[in-house]
């Protein structure tokens, strides 16, 4: 049997792009999808549209899984951030695939990107277990007590991801909030969803907890007032809300005392203060020997 | 083991359906005699009333409901005085945030713990009325029910003089199990004896089927007959502590048992579904099966309760949801 005289097409199977809650890839719980489609107008795939429940959904898996992944030790917290950058480095050509279909990036820019990314991962792997040293602070006290300061995870942290450079603008507002200890909810850009659950399947697949990342494809506007008023929220990043009413978003945020962080441009990427930005201070006095 | 000609106590309801000389060979056929359980229908049935939606109004009224018919709590061998009393505190004031939220039926402890739960209840307790929160305690061995029976209805007594208003009994399962029904029987007969209070009233009797441990449906529907017929005034699934606990499927085919029973006497019996309930979400599909199954009037907590600790939490969560607009959090309910 020879393939060469074969008369046939082959049909294309296209993929649905599902949700990635809990470390699990569900449908929306509405059951709607969104088209993708390229620059061209031509399709290229379903992608699930959650919905409020999806959101509520998620947030409970986040908050199950947070405690786990801060309890892991920081060394270890590398070791899975750093897993993620060397999968994503395997599966580099479909990435720069879907940014090419839904961008209408030329594949040198899109390999850019990619790259950016993989680079970000791995710089946020080094933190974990530096980050404390230079967020923290031994304190001078009058008294015989060491007092100590240490970051700690915030907790559930729901973001609104940069609307451009779909990939790198998810890695670099994602990765920092897992160096300390956080777990994710997450909203993708709108414009580049494949890339987000691509790299919920990379997630998913590099030893992280099922749950500490949770990815919500669908419409920001939709979801973030949901997320934003949500009790059980403790911290909401905005990065990527500026063309969101996001000022509306900051005072349901207050009503539950989350920490926000406030829309580009606010924190620079790549630097310690934007982890620390998704941290909590602990002190501690501790006495001195007498001896 | 008994003779199974052996004749048995004269429970009153067991009398006029069975006849006059009850004797374990009548209560066999009876039991035998019961329709077989259509297993797929019944799983089927009970998998589409779990379909239906509670919106808005309906789903408010609901998680009143559900929560009126909650049996809140505490069955550890840690429990402590403590224990006993914050889980009376929260009875007492479920949601600090809303002073409208209803109270649970009862507090449901071991059975040396009554006099500590009555203490703490102080004049919320119902003592026997009406208005006011029960004590429910487990009773007869509970959850094994491995021991004599003089030591099962000494338990029992030491709950009722204790104060408890409502005994979980356990049956026993192994004799169940084995086709000794008349055992079974005269165990239930005497225990809801053993509930007689001073005063010739009774305190209310569930009845524990341990439905996890009867193998089969056919083997719930007769342990729901026996129950019923040897006087006991609840059915209920489960221990809690045995997997499978409270199921759909299995609630529902003791809710018909309660349905048929009134059919035939018109005498209303209540089921209590408990261990493995959870969330307001999964209570309401039983409220469903509930008014599904026997009609509206059975959505009462005389007639319906549930088994639960963490239940309530989780309906103060959508309650809350439900008033603020916004989804709450583990954060604003108390820690069990």
């Amino acid at each position: 049997m020879t393939t060469t005289t074969k008369t046939t097409t082959r049909l294309d199977v296209p993929k649905t792009y599902k949700l990635f809650i809990g470390g699990a890839f569900p449908r929306s719980e509405s059951g709607r999808v969104t088209e993708v489609r390229d620059p061209k107008g031509a399709f290229v795939a379903n992608v699930a549209r959650a919905s409020r429940k999806d959101a509520r959904d998620a947030v409970r898996a986040a908050r199950k899984a947070q405690a786990g992944w801060a309890s892991a030790t920081a060394y270890n917290r590398g070791q899975v951030l750093y897993r993620v950058a060397e999968v994503l480095e395997g599966r580099k050509a479909q990435f720069v695939d879907e940014l090419v279909r839904t961008e209408g990036l030329k594949p040198a820019r899109a390999q850019e990107q990619v790259e950016a990314a993989i680079d970000l991962w791995v710089w946020h792997a080094g933190w974990t277990d530096k980050i404390a040293q230079v967020g923290g602070s031994a304190n001078p006290v009058a008294g015989p007590y060491f007092n100590i300061s240490v970051p700690e995870p915030t907790g559930v942290v729901a973001v609104v991801a940069p609307q451009q450079q779909g990939l790198l603008g998810l890695t670099s507002v994602v990765a920092p909030a897992l160096v300390t200890g956080n777990a994710v909810v997450v909203v993708p850009a709108a414009s580049s969803p494949l890339v987000a659950i691509s790299l919920s399947e990379v997630l998913a697949t590099s030893d992280l907890p099922g749950g500490v990342v949770n990815v919500l494809t669908g419409d920001p506007a939709e979801l973030a007032p949901w997320l934003a008023s949500h009790a059980d929220v403790n911290a909401l990043d905005l990065t990527g809300a500026g063309d969101l009413d996001w000022v509306e978003l900051e005072q349901a945020a207050a009503e539950t005392l989350k920490r926000v962080v406030r829309p580009e441009p606010g924190l620079a990427p790549e630097t310690p203060q934007r982890i620390l930005a998704l941290t909590e201070t602990k002190t501690v006095w501790h006495t001195k020997s007498r001896l | 083991m008994t003779e199974p000609s052996a004749a048995l106590a004269p429970a009153e309801r067991a009398v006029q359906l069975l006849g006059g000389d009850l004797s374990e060979v009548a209560l066999r056929r009876h039991l035998q005699g019961l329709p077989a359980v259509d297993a797929v229908g019944l799983e089927a049935r009970a998998a589409k009333l779990g379909t239906r939606s509670i919106k808005t109004s309906s789903k408010q009224a609901a998680l009143d409901l559900i929560i009126r018919m909650i049996d809140l709590t505490t069955l550890q061998g840690a429990d402590t005085r403590g224990k006993v009393r914050s889980l009376v505190a929260k009875a007492l004031v479920p949601d600090v945030s809303d002073p409208a939220t209803p109270r649970p039926a009862a507090v449901c402890v071991y059975g040396d713990m009554v006099g500590n739960a009555v203490e703490a209840l102080g004049s919320a307790w119902s003592a026997g009325k009406d208005d006011g929160i029960n004590v429910a305690a487990v009773a007869t061995a509970f959850p094994a029910g491995r021991a004599s029976l003089q030591v099962k209805l000494q338990d029992t007594r030491d709950a009722v003089d204790a104060g408890a208003d409502e005994i979980d009994m356990v049956i026993d399962r192994g004799a169940f199990l084995e086709g000794n029904y008349g055992l079974v029987f005269d165990e239930i007969v005497q225990t809801k004896e053993a509930c007689r209070r001073a005063d010739g009233t009774y305190a209310h009797l569930k009845v524990i089927l341990e439905t996890g441990e009867l193998v089969t449906y056919d083997n719930v529907r007769r342990a729901s007959w026996l129950s019923i017929l040897a006087g006991g005034d609840f059915i209920k699934t489960s221990t809690g502590k045995v997997q499978p606990a409270a199921t759909l499927p299995v609630t529902l085919l003791m809710l018909q048992v309660v349905r048929d029973w009134e059919r035939l006497s018109g005498e209303r019996i209540g089921v209590k579904p408990a261990g493995g309930i959870a969330t307001a979400k999964d209570a309401i599909k039983y409220l469903v099966t509930v008014a599904e199954t026997c009609g509206e009037a059975w959505l009462d907590p005389h007639l319906f309760r549930f088994g639960a600790s963490s239940l309530l939490n989780d309906v103060l969560q959508q309650r809350q949801k439900l008033s603020t607009g916004h989804y709450s959090g583990p954060d604003y309910v108390t820690i069990d």
